[in-house]
């Protein structure tokens, strides 16, 4: 099971006492200045979770799995997560499960 | 944009709440997503994008000082995805209505 925006709505209710409408909101509107910051081309900076870098990518040549036909891929502006140090040392302690 | 950018606009957008509960709940957010991903969990943000844990294998590095070799062992990081609607938005496309997200 994946944590999504219910999950985190619900710790909000519990944890800062945010009614359910508000912690809702709270949510929908944290990725919202995100995505639009993003869109905007700022980078956004969370010190202690990590970066959302945008990076210029120029076209290049791609080609369609199915048919095999060749087809340019456009150039394009793309979001790119670089973790943070403290986020990274977290979650190398992790030791999986089952894997290796 | 940084941390304190974000609450700030966060609160422009939420003037019903106090400054310090805008406060408290993006370190929350943060705090879960962070406790979710040290724990191997997947977060999944619709129109957004999702974050999971990939797997580096075990190599062989070197001291950049010394030279010598050191073996490294595997380790997890973190990885985000970007979902379709931020991956439109970054790139220019503006959907009419994302009627399909919510």
């Amino acid at each position: 099971m994946a944590l999504t925006k219910a999950e985190l709505a619900e710790r909000l209710f519990e944890q800062v006492g945010l009614n359910k409408r508000e912690a809702k909101e709270f949510v929908d509107s944290f990725f919202d200045v995100m995505r639009d910051a993003l869109a905007r081309g700022e980078q956004v900076k969370l010190s202690g979770f990590g970066n959302f870098d945008l990076r210029q990518k120029n076209q290049r040549p791609g080609r369609n799995p199915k048919t095999g036909e060749e087809i340019p891929i456009s150039a394009r502006r793309v979001v790119t997560f670089r973790p943070g140090q403290k986020l990274k040392v977290r979650v190398e302690a992790y030791a999986g499960s089952g894997q290796q | 944009m940084t941390k304190s950018e974000l609450i700030e606009a966060m609160a422009r957008r939420q003037i019903h709440l106090a400054h310090h509960d805008v406060e408290l709940g993006v370190k929350e957010i943060l705090e879960y997503v962070s406790q979710s991903l040290a724990t191997g969990e997947r977060i999944e943000i619709r129109g957004f994008g999702s974050f999971s844990l990939h797997f580096r294998p075990p190599r062989v590095g070197r001291n950049p000082k010394t030279g010598d070799s050191v073996a490294l062992p595997g380790k997890y990081v973190p990885y985000f995805k970007p979902g379709k609607e931020l991956r439109d938005r970054v790139n220019g496309i503006v959907s009419s209505d994302d009627g399909a997200d919510d």
